[in-house]
Parts: structure tokens; C-alpha cells; sequence
């Protein structure tokens, strides 16, 4: 059996505002490294929310998650910063790129806080991520001025600058079209067979989820199939 | 935690929106400038009207009081040693105006860590002869040279030469309205008499205005040794020593220490002229409080537009927290952010601080009551550029802080799920 590097147990959520809606009930599993995970469902089952609390994002659950085989939960906000900064890389819909900075800066901003390589070491890094996803001749660009493809490949390179334990992405091929969906979900292959890097994919694309090695299917806040 | 990574995001943050920094930056400036001007000109008309009285007051006066004798014969009675003493109709003591002993106090003055200089003085009271009119007037005896020393005497010389009096034998410095009234020019002859009746000639060699009308209209000047002639009498005759202090704080102790070694009258300057402290504090704290007035609603700008920016960086905010940023890394980057507008908006309205000061120090200021001064007084002293950048960085601190703490509070999730 190969290593945990997620494991969540009886994860449960309400939101109680206005009345209280239980949107996440008795969750549990286990990603294990190299595993290339999506997690499906039809809008509102909760695998978004179910994303946000394995990413640490959000603390307000009952339930134990274990990241590493670190326990992440009643640790502190700062704690958990770390945790994400250092464990977990980040592709969300929408790119999230810091318009104030160039490309090669934006790749490079979660290894400048992590701070564990000098500054030149991580540019050099973040320009070889940034060649393995075929965007290299990008980096001194401004990060608003490249195409909404390319962007989310800066996003997946700046996933990638801290050498994460496990990619999370929220719906990462939403807003692409065909040809950029398949080639964010090549670069992700790619990770799990060359890398050997863990993914956790949430998508309601039924194609995009086919083609990964495990879909954990989620409908009314539970787990019907994995 | 590197503080360099804070500092460089803070500033393509402050970069990428360079007119709002502008903006509340030119808000900071624009205060600390009024604020580094209003006290610097309030601080040179405090200097200038202080010094109107304050150069020209000895720090200690020593002299001879007429006043009764404090030890009067029924408290040597040693029946009544410990009785109360009522006793009426008690009359000045016959004093010498003369101060006993002046050369051998001089001497200790010279000797005297604690005294910058001293200047010897004789007072008498004359009349101006003009005409078959006399104006009553006042004949001090000075040596001019520690007079213009330690009390600036020969700023207010408005015409002639102050050192004549010393040069030139029978000679007089007279008020210019004095002079006005006696119809007289340097050159010519003013007569006076003494209480005594006795009449002297003397040649007019300057004019000196103080800025005190009624001063000018009955002073005037001479050597001391003029005057002791004057009035006949010997050459140790002096009715005043005026010593000026290292530090003007000691005057009221150095006094009472004066007046029981030399045995004379001491008089320091705090005593007498106690409301000038007064004026001068209520006028430096009215230009504080603009001044800080001032860099509070610049404080209110610099609040308005970090709430602004964040409201507008939320989404950076939010994916800075996701990819490992904690709040508290959030806040320093808005609080150094608020610093930064707060550093250069101060740095540069120090500048035209300066700047503005300068300026109005140019302007002409001609009154005749302030013979010396011809443009406006300004006092650039450099706590006063201290005190503004410090304030700077505290109202910028303080304006940053709490926009600072509501970015370090925005929940990444709610804005990433709101996409």
C-alpha cells in the first residue's frame, strides 16, 4: 500500500445561516500519493465545499483531516498558512494571477514565502516549471496581458513552484475551451506519470473525470461511489 | 518571514494604483507642510517677540533696593525674642544705590562657570535742556562693548555707532523719539542736567530704537564713566551688574545664591517677566494642535483609500492567503503599504517644508518697531522636522491599521467561491 497524503474522516458541515443545512455528511477517504483523484457531482452536492475544507481554507467542520499524517485540524490560522504554502498547490476556475506582477513573479511568490531557497534559486525554478508547461517565453510578461489559457497554466506552474504533496483544483478546466481543457489535463497526466504527483480534481466535466485513475462521486453532501 | 517579499509586494501594489498613492501621499505632504511652516514662522514671532524683551533683560540683575531694613532694633530685644513684632510707620532705610563692593563682585562673576558675561551699569536721572523746555529723561552709563555682547545693544543702534560713546569724550546715545523731541543730529549738542543742578554738554553720536516707543522717548546712553562724572561720583560707583547665564533655567537659584554672597539685591529674569513664558506656550501649542489637526484628516485620506484598494485587491488577497500568505503577512503588507505613503507623503512635505518657510522668510516684514528684523522671522529648528515625520508615520500607522486588520480577516473562500 502506497502513503497517505490525504485522508479525511467523517467529515461533516452545516451551514447555519439563514437555518442550518447540512451541505457535507460523514465524508470519508483517502487520496494516496501519485493518485490522480477527481471528485464529481451535479452543482450544490458540495464537492466544492468538500475542496475548501481539505484545503485547509476552511476550518468551520466537524470531522478529522489528515494531511501528510498531520492532523490539520484546531491548528491555527498561521499553522495552516504554512500547511498550504508548503503541502498544497492551488488551480482554482479563474486564475487568480496578481495583475501588479509579471508572470515569472506570480510563479513565484508562494516559494519567496516559503522562503526555503534563495530568491535566485527560485526564479530559476519558476522558470523551469514554467518551460515544462511550454509557457517560458511568457515570464517577463504582465500577468494581464496573456490569454485565459495561458493563464491557468501560470496558475498550474505556480501550483507547482513549492514541490506540493498534492495539486487541489476547483473546477480547473471550467472556463477553457477544448483545446485549453486538454492541455491542462495532459500537463496534469503528465504530473501523475512523471512526477509522480498527487492531484485532487474537482470537475463536473464527465470526460475530463473519465480519464483520471479514481472518481469519487458525490451527490446531496455524500459519497455514493469510489 | 522574509520583510523583503512584504515590502516588494507592498510596493508593485502601491506602483500598480500610483495615482490614489499620489493622492493620499500628496494629503500627507500637504499637512507636515503646513505643519513644519506654522510652527517654524510661530516659533521665529515667539523667538522675535520674546528677544524684544528677553536679549535685552539681564538673566540677573544685581543692585541696591530702597527698602526698609529688614532687621529692625526690637527683634535684637531679647525680651521679645519670641513675641509677634507689630510695628508701625516703618521707613525706608537710608541704602547706598551703589553696589557695595562692585569690583571684587565683578571679579567672582569673571570667575564663574556658571555666567556667560556681565555688564556693569549706572542709572541716573537727568533732564534734557531744550530750550527753556526740560524733558525728563534717563542717562545709563554702559560698557558698551559687554552690552553688545550679551544684550545685542548695537542691533538696535538705528543710526551713528555705538562704540563712539566710548571714543569720543562727552558723548551720548540718545532714543531716536528722544532725539525726535530734542530737534537733534549726530554731531550736535544736547545739554542735561542732573538732579543736583549740575549742567553738562554732551555730543550726540547715535540714535538707538528699541521698539518700545515710550522707552525711546525718555532713554539714553553713555560710558559709565561719563555718567559717574555726571553725577560726581567715584570711579566704583556702578547701581547695576546685569549677568547673563550659560543656561537661563538657573537664573532663580543662581539669584538667591547671588543674593546672599554679594549681599545686594537679585533679581532673575523669570520673576520679572513671567508672562512672556506664558504667551510664548499657549501660542506653540495653538500651532500643534492645527498642525496635528491637519495630519489627522490626512489620516482620514490615507484610511479612505487603503479601503478602497483592498476592497478592489480582494481577489489578491485572497489567493496570497490560499497560496500560504497568513493574515498576519496580509496586514504588514497593507500597514507598510499605509507607512510607505506615509514615509515619502512625509519625506517630501519636509521638503516643502522647508521650502514654504523659506519663502515667507524672504518676505519683507519693515515695522518700526522691530528695527533689526526686515523679513518675517522663521525658526528652523530641526526638532520641529522630527516631530513631523514622526507624526507622519504614526497617523499613517494608525490609518493603515484598521483597513490593514480587515484585509488579514477576508475569508479566501468566499471570494474564490463567489467566482
Amino acid at each position: 500500500m502506497s502513503e497517505k497524503i490525504l485522508e479525511a474522516i467523517h467529515i461533516n458541515k452545516s451551514f447555519r445561516d439563514p437555518v442550518t443545512v447540512k451541505v457535507l455528511n460523514d465524508i470519508s477517504f483517502v487520496v494516496n500519493k501519485g493518485e490522480f483523484v477527481s471528485v464529481t457531482g451535479k452543482s450544490g452536492c458540495g464537492k466544492s465545499t468538500l475542496l475548501y475544507i481539505l484545503s485547509t481554507m476552511d476550518t468551520d467542520y466537524e470531522g478529522k483531516l489528515f494531511i501528510d499524517n498531520i492532523e490539520m485540524t484546531g491548528k491555527k490560522e498561521s499553522e495552516l498558512a504554512l500547511v498550504r504554502n508548503e503541502k498544497i498547490g492551488f488551480v482554482f476556475q479563474f486564475h487568480y494571477l496578481l495583475n501588479e506582477f509579471s508572470v515569472l513573479k506570480n510563479v513565484m511568490l508562494p516559494g519567496l514565502k516559503l522562503n526555503k531557497y534563495s530568491v535566485l534559486e527560485v526564479e530559476h525554478r519558476a522558470i523551469e516549471k514554467l518551460k515544462m508547461l511550454g509557457i517560458d517565453h511568457l515570464a517577463n510578461k504582465p500577468a494581464n496581458m496573456i490569454s485565459g489559457g495561458e493563464k491557468q497554466r501560470v496558475a498550474i506552474a505556480r501550483a507547482l513552484i513549492n514541490d506540493p504533496h498534492i495539486i487541489m483544483g476547483d473546477e480547473p478546466t471550467g472556463n477553457l475551451d477544448k483545446k485549453n481543457s486538454d492541455i491542462v489535463f495532459d500537463i496534469f497526466q503528465q504530473l501523475t506519470q512523471e512526477f509522480n504527483q498527487t492531484l485532487l480534481i474537482v470537475t463536473h466535466d464527465q470526460t475530463f473525470a473519465d480519464r483520471t485513475h479514481r472518481i469519487i462521486e458525490m451527490e446531496d453532501g455524500r459519497i455514493i461511489k469510489q | 518571514m522574509s520583510q523583503n517579499l512584504i515590502i516588494s509586494i507592498a510596493q508593485s501594489l502601491l506602483v500598480a494604483r500610483w495615482k490614489q498613492t499620489l493622492v493620499a501621499a500628496i494629503g500627507v505632504t500637504f499637512s507636515i507642510t503646513m505643519f513644519i511652516t506654522l510652527l517654524s514662522f510661530m516659533a521665529g514671532l515667539n523667538d522675535l517677540l520674546d528677544g524684544l524683551i528677553l536679549n535685552r533683560t539681564p538673566h540677573i540683575r544685581l543692585y541696591n533696593e530702597v527698602k526698609p531694613n529688614s532687621h529692625q532694633p526690637i527683634q535684637s530685644a531679647p525680651t521679645y525674642q519670641n513675641a509677634y513684632h507689630f510695628i508701625h510707620s516703618v521707613k525706608s532705610a537710608n541704602v547706598r544705590q551703589s553696589i557695595y563692593n562692585s569690583e571684587a563682585i565683578m571679579h567672582a562673576l569673571k570667575n564663574d562657570k556658571q555666567v556667560l558675561g556681565y555688564s556693569p551699569k549706572i542709572t541716573a536721572q537727568v533732564f534734557f535742556n531744550d530750550g527753556n523746555i526740560d524733558i525728563t529723561g534717563i542717562v545709563n552709563g554702559i560698557d558698551v562693548n559687554a552690552e553688545s555682547k550679551l544684550f545685542h545693544f548695537n542691533d538696535y543702534i538705528v543710526k551713528g555707532n555705538g562704540v563712539d560713546i566710548n571714543k569720543v569724550p562727552n558723548s551720548i546715545i540718545l532714543g531716536i523719539e528722544l532725539g525726535k523731541k530734542l530737534l537733534v543730529d549726530i554731531g550736535d549738542i544736547v545739554q542735561l542736567t542732573t538732579a543736583k543742578g549740575e549742567r553738562f554738554p554732551l555730543k550726540v553720536v547715535g540714535f538707538f530704537q528699541s521698539g518700545i516707543k515710550d522707552f525711546d522717548k525718555v532713554q539714553s546712553y553713555t560710558s559709565v564713566s561719563t555718567v559717574q562724572k555726571i553725577i560726581g561720583k567715584p570711579g566704583d560707583y556702578i547701581t547695576d551688574i546685569q549677568v547673563k547665564l550659560i543656561n537661563i533655567k538657573d537664573a532663580p537659584i543662581v539669584a538667591k545664591q547671588y543674593m546672599q554672597l554679594f549681599r545686594a539685591d537679585a533679581e532673575d529674569i523669570q520673576t520679572a517677566n513671567a508672562q512672556f513664558e506664558t504667551g510664548s506656550s499657549v501660542r506653540t501649542l495653538i500651532s500643534y494642535a492645527v498642525g496635528i489637526t491637519l495630519l489627522i484628516v490626512a489620516g482620514f485620506g490615507i484610511y479612505n483609500i487603503l479601503n478602497m484598494m483592498i476592497y478592489e485587491k480582494m481577489d489578491s488577497i485572497a489567493i496570497l492567503k490560499a497560496t500560504g500568505f497568513s493574515g498576519r503577512d496580509v496586514k504588514r503588507i497593507f500597514l507598510v503599504i499605509a507607512l510607505g505613503i506615509g514615509l515619502f507623503g512625509g519625506l517630501l512635505g519636509l521638503v516643502c517644508g522647508l521650502g514654504l518657510s523659506a519663502t515667507i522668510g524672504t518676505i519683507p516684514f519693515n515695522t518700526a518697531s522691530l528695527p533689526t528684523v526686515k523679513t518675517y522671522p522663521i525658526n528652523y529648528n530641526p526638532v520641529f522636522y522630527l516631530i513631523g515625520i514622526v507624526f507622519s508615520l504614526i497617523t499613517t500607522y494608525l490609518a493603515g491599521w484598521f483597513p490593514a486588520r480587515k484585509a488579514s480577516k477576508i475569508d479566501p473562500v468566499i471570494i474564490i467561491r463567489g467566482k
